[in-house]
């Protein structure tokens, strides 16, 4: 909301404040962005919505078809889609559960708690971001091998439980929207510091959890290149990688592969349309203030 | 190996010095500081086994030869030495960087405008936001498969250009179609993300400048490049390096496109959408060369580092301390977003 205000409060800047014709050539621009923007959606609903030959007409075929159902019911015939959708959905909850507790608890004790060392680690958690992925994907693999995870999902949502970007984050936010006296209010009446944690901090932290939560699930969600590698059983997968394969394999059945398509991407925007208006806000804050 | 790496170790070690040192630095006794080690102990854990040891034993992995199963057979530098006389290596670079060009620079100067276009758009503000930031958070996988289909011969791409009298083109068959194609991919992908980031940077540029400018009698264009631009360096720096990085480690778009059950076909017609991450994969997990994959693992690293820094120079300039900093915080919460673990 505060973002929003302060739009309003610059209104009249920049090129808004050309002639009328100025104002409408934005307005043309930014709904042909918009158009540009969302119609890879809509042509996917087209396409999973008609026939594999509806596809290739010409000239194509620009609106939505009957076959919606008959090509989602073929889904359900061809992979293990709930399946899938269902270790996609255990990964995505239990990876982002983890990530919350084990974040804010570090955040929370990193903000209001002096403790040995603490300038270090806290330096090594900026170090650990500069290493790449990809460069440890043969060797994490091996180790998931070792560990007897290769193929389960403990090896998607064990390895990013804690993550130092949320740590990061999370501790500019507690040392802002954390009070000391409430601290020492819970600490006169004797409460530890998991208590304190538990039962003052947590709470005023919601706002951030909401946004480092559907951050976190949203990259779970969609995560490829690892649950390729490590899930080796073609039987366990999660959606990324089921829908991957269903590509490979029935390539030339496109109308199938988009409805498969389709069936992936529905419930994450529907994650992201309930929680959107606070993601960006705080996208956007965190990015210059930090 | 496990024992040099004890995840345990540092803040266990830290507790001993503690204890050492006695009440003079801990008043409150040495027991007060377990809980809060104990509270960030886990990332330290999870990143030491994680993240630490397969770092380390990446390293160990490329001076060996080994297909995953049977005995490591060491040799030394040469898988390097391979993999620098490897024509699909040098192939998947100089791809991975012309893919990177095509997609970085009109990705960041479309971002711009739009920042622009946006912040003096005040009516549905939030409702474009949402609408422009949607490409970023849907599955690359599903979304290259309908881009795939776009850029088919016979696809939307070239009904388009048939349809205004032009010729179709080989969208996922030509050297220049291959690259323009996942090149638009990720701009579609990443612009409205950048947008927002820039237009974060443009609401917090003091009032006053725009007013100078106007009474300045300064056009639109005048104002974006002469005083929106020098104040969002930072800003621009930060996408400009997350980018770099990212855009280095393309993947998903490439693999996506070309897969079939055909290991040869990696990459499309002449490997042309091979990239070094895509090449890394195919050799340790398609053609179970671990020690090879490793080594390319490492000779990326040196890569993203060197171009990173490249970047990082030619972008900031001379600029002052708090902008780098402010740089290094934003490329922190970038990174996070891409690779969760």
């Amino acid at each position: 909301m505060a973002a929003d205000e302060r739009t309003t409060g610059n209104a009249g800047l920049g090129i808004g404040s050309g002639s009328r014709l100025t104002r409408i050539c934005v307005r043309v621009a930014l709904l042909l962005g918009v158009l540009i923007s969302l119609f890879p959606f809509y042509w996917l609903v087209v396409m999973a919505s008609g026939t594999t030959q509806d596809i290739y007409r010409y000239p194509p075929k620009l609106v939505p078809g009957p076959h919606l159902l008959d090509n989602m019911r073929r889904v359900l015939d061809t992979v293990d889609f709930f399946g899938s959708l269902f270790n996609t959905i255990v990964v995505a909850v239990l990876g982002t559960a983890l990530v919350l507790f084990f974040d804010s608890l570090a955040a929370f004790a990193f903000a209001k708690y002096e403790f040995p060392a603490k300038k270090f680690l806290f330096g090594m958690l900026l170090v650990t971001y500069m290493i790449p992925a990809q460069l440890s994907l043969v060797p994490q693999f091996v180790t998931m091998a070792e560990f007897g995870w290769a193929g389960s999902l403990n090896a998607l949502i064990i390895p990013s439980a804690a993550n130092a970007f949320g740590i990061f984050w999370m501790r500019q936010y507690a040392q802002n929207s954390l009070p000391d006296e409430l601290l020492d209010a819970g600490r006169i009446d004797g409460a530890g510091f998991f208590r304190l944690y538990w039962t003052v901090a947590l709470p005023l932290f919601r706002p951030a959890l909401a946004f480092l939560g559907i951050f976190t699930f949203i990259g779970l969600w969609n995560d490829y290149i690892w649950p390729l590698v490590v899930m080796i059983n073609p039987d366990k997968v999660t959606l990324q990688v089921a829908l991957a394969n269903l590509n490979t394999l029935y390539n030339s059945d496109y109308s199938l592969v988009m409805a498969g398509a389709l069936m992936s991407v529905i419930p994450l925007i529907v994650v992201f349309l309930i929680g959107a208006r606070h993601f960006l806000r705080d996208l956007a804050a965190g990015a210059t203030k930090m | 190996m496990a024992t040099v790496l004890d995840p345990a170790g540092a803040p266990a070690a830290e507790e001993r010095r503690a204890a050492r040192r006695g009440r003079s630095t801990a008043p409150g006794g040495r027991g007060r500081h377990v809980p809060p080690l104990l509270a960030v102990s886990p990332f330290y854990v999870l990143f030491a086994v994680f993240g630490t040891f397969p770092v380390l034993y990446s390293l160990y992995l490329s001076f060996q030869d080994w297909d995953g199963i049977g005995d490591m057979r060491f040799v030394g530098l040469k898988q390097y030495g391979w993999l620098l006389q490897d024509s699909v290596f040098w192939h998947s670079v100089v791809n991975t960087f012309e893919i990177w060009f095509l997609s970085t620079v009109p990705m960041l100067f479309l971002a711009l405008v739009l920042a622009f276009l946006l912040h003096s758009q005040v009516r549905f503000s939030g409702a474009l936001r949402v609408a422009y930031f949607i490409p970023n958070v849907t599955s690359m996988v599903a979304m290259t498969i309908v881009f795939g289909s776009v850029f088919a011969q016979a696809g939307l791409a070239n009904s388009v250009l048939r349809a205004v009298g032009l010729d179709g083109v080989g969208w996922l068959s030509s050297e220049w179609g291959i690259k323009s194609s996942v090149a638009i991919m990720i701009i579609w992908r990443w612009v409205g993300y950048n947008a927002l980031i820039f237009l974060a940077g443009l609401q917090a540029i003091p009032t006053e400048h725009f007013e100078a400018a106007r009474v300045d009698g300064a056009n639109s264009w005048q104002t974006l490049f002469r005083v929106v631009v020098p104040q969002l360096r930072p800003v621009i720096l930060f996408a400009a390096v997350t980018s770099t990085i990212n855009g280095l480690q393309i993947f998903t778009e490439s693999q996506v496109l070309f897969q079939s059950t055909d290991v040869g076909t990696t990459g499309g017609p002449g490997q042309e959408g091979m990239t070094i991450v895509l090449y890394l994969w195919q050799k340790a997990f398609k053609e179970h060369q671990f020690g090879y994959g490793a080594a390319m693992g490492w000779l990326l690293f040196a890569i993203i580092a060197i171009f990173t820094i490249v970047n990082w120079r030619l972008v900031s300039g001379s600029d002052r301390d708090d902008d780098r900093r402010s740089g290094i915080a934003g490329l922190l919460r970038r990174k996070g977003v891409r690779n969760g673990r």
